[in-house]
């Protein structure tokens, strides 16, 4: 009676039990080639914003409060050309029931796993999305098991991780942590086959309609306050549902004109799966180790098509460094008196920085904050660096290098975004596209597709494919 | 060594993978060292200390594993203080009052 358990057997039984654990046929989304139908996917399997806001509102999730950071502004405008330094906001998101924006991820997918009679959920995450998913379950009377990659060989864990573990905990959960490695996957399909549970996937369209209603609230909140939409939203940017969540809910808004900008930490250099390297970034999340690989090929996850696809919103994207990070982590909390942890405030260093080349009359809005403490805070989290070979001093972060050194800015001014090469990380996605499908020519229908993948018009499609010599 | 009650809330660990069985698009460094698995639960029997053991876990899963330790505390802190971060905050105040830090 008992199932082989074997690596090889186990994964080569994936799509059986994804769809069991997630139950959405994505086969009926699949077009000619490489296409799908991505708006119908969202349509038929998500839920709409009005049904979303409903189940948040009975669970406490969303309607943050949106605050203008004046003295980050005041402070922006002190290096910003003559008539330059945008005022800053900030949606704080910390607020919600288990402190991130990921309750909102959380909220439809364990809503939908209740109604739809699985006992409990899973989630494969180090982040703030285990407690999100714990903390619905545990309002919706459901299990829930984390599965975490937590340690090194030497059994040395991230604080920041440990951290989430214990909060996983704190709502009930079960929580089983692993070292390094993809194959944390495997762990992933046995337990969801040993227990019949939903799989809580971060990429389903449950998950990426939940994040739509921040968009929408900013749009709203923001046009309250101002009387107009603001100039640009920044998104950190991992796994890309964030930003795509939060861009189809401007767009749902009416908010068309906002450019969409993606954030994340600079930690090229180091390898994801490497056991050696694992504890020699500070960041576990909103880093450019998930950011590019993500974006430019989003059909990676624990799902067959991700509902987070980023390059289709993206205007912009920058990098910032771990030490400007931290930095402004610790400006938010001396200068505007809010604590909050140092992931979600990646994209306020983008904010800050583009602030300064920004009219003072436009607006930018940071959308997002997480919660702190112990393990989960810039004193902890540089401490661990230290411990674990880190260099930390005060200088300029622009040299900084991820897994040798973390250069706090010697001066605020020194905090300068670096743009990332949209055009280059979009031939990278037609590349991969390429690669894994083996295509010898795209059809037309394919070519549509593409376009909205990469959001760019049928001319610069075309030109990255001739640069490429691909057939059309 | 002394022994530990059935029922008490214990940590376990196993190897999930052994590092031959593992899949083969990894770095070198990971590829040498097994996958490995931390959980915790109530123990079914009495146990020392390294025995091989079963465990209920909060799922009311049964789970295989050696016994680490009874009681697990969470140790994670606010760690070693960092004496770089202390200055950032009068430097930006000193900036926002106009005068130039000295920090
Ligand atoms: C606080 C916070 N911000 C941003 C992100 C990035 O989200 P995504 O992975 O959808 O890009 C995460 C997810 O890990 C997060 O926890």
């Amino acid at each position: 009676m008992h199932k082989d358990t074997s690596y090889e057997a186990v994964m080569s039984r994936r799509g059986e039990i994804m769809k069991k654990a997630v139950g959405i046929d994505y086969g009926s989304f699949e077009l000619a080639g490489v296409a799908f139908d991505y708006e119908q996917m969202m349509r038929k399997t998500g839920y709409s914003l009005e049904q979303v806001q409903k189940i948040q509102r009975s669970t406490g999730v969303g309607n943050t409060p949106l605050l203008e950071l004046k003295n980050l502004t005041a402070l922006a405008r002190k290096f910003s050309p003559k008539g330059k330094g945008a005022r800053i906001f900030i949606k704080d998101e910390a607020s919600n029931p288990s402190g991130s924006y990921k309750a909102r991820r959380a909220s439809t997918s364990v809503y939908h796993a209740k109604k739809n009679g699985y006992k409990g959920v899973i989630a494969a995450t180090s982040g703030n999305y285990g407690a999100a998913v714990a903390s619905q379950a545990a309002m919706h009377g459901l299990e829930t098991i984390v599965i975490q990659e937590c340690y090194d060989s030497r059994g040395v864990g991230q604080p920041e991780i440990i951290e989430k573990a214990r909060k996983c905990e704190a709502y009930g959960a079960e929580v089983v942590q692993l070292t390094v490695g993809p194959e944390l996957f495997y762990t992933f399909l046995t337990t969801l086959e040993d227990t019949g549970y939903f799989n809580a996937s971060l990429y389903t369209p449950f998950g990426i309609a939940g994040v739509e209603t921040l968009g929408y609230e900013i749009a709203m909140d923001f046009r309250e306050l101002e009387g107009k939409d603001p100039d640009a939203v920044i998104c950190t940017n991992a796994g890309g549902g964030n930003l795509t969540g939060t861009a189809r809910g401007l767009i749902k808004a009416g908010a068309e004109n906002t450019r969409i900008i993606g954030a994340s930490v600079d930690l090229s250099g180091l390898h994801m799966a490497s056991d050696t390297e694992f504890n020699r970034k500070s960041f576990t999340t909103g880093h450019t180790g998930f950011g590019m690989p993500y974006a430019t090929w989003p059909d990676r996850t624990d799902v067959p098509r991700s509902a987070a696809r980023p390059l289709r919103y993206m205007d912009e994207y920058y990098l910032v460094s771990q030490g400007e990070v931290f930095f402004m982590t610790e400006a938010l909390a001396q200068i505007e008196g809010l604590e909050r942890g140092p992931a979600g405030n990646t994209s306020l260093a983008v904010a800050f920085s583009l602030a300064q080349e920004m009219d003072e009359d436009q607006t930018i809005v940071v959308q997002e904050t997480e919660y702190t403490g112990a393990g989960k805070h810039l004193q902890p989290q540089l401490s661990f660096a230290r411990e674990n070979g880190i260099e930390i001093f005060r200088g300029n972060p622009q040299e900084e290098i991820p897994g040798k050194n973390i250069i706090l800015p010697s001066h605020p001014e020194l905090i300068k975004v670096r743009p990332v090469d949209l055009k280059k990380m979009k031939t990278s996605y037609v590349k991969n596209t390429v690669k894994k499908n083996a295509i010898e020519q795209f059809s037309q229908d394919e070519m549509v597709f593409l376009q909205e993948e990469v959001k760019l018009d049928k001319v610069k499609l075309e030109a990255i494919l001739k640069d490429l010599s691909i057939k059309y | 060594m002394e022994t530990i009650k059935k029922g008490s809330w214990v940590r376990i660990y196993d190897v999930v993978l052994k590092s031959t069985e593992r899949s083969p698009n990894l770095p070198e460094d990971t590829k040498k060292v097994p996958l490995e698995m931390w959980n915790k639960g109530f123990l079914q029997k009495d146990a020392e200390i390294g025995d091989r053991v079963t465990v209920k876990t909060l799922t009311n899963r049964l789970v295989e594993g050696k016994l680490l330790e009874e009681n697990p505390t969470y140790t994670h802190s606010f760690g070693k203080f960092v004496p770089e971060i202390l200055p950032i905050g009068r430097q930006l105040k000193d900036i926002l009052r106009g005068g130039e830090e000295d920090a």
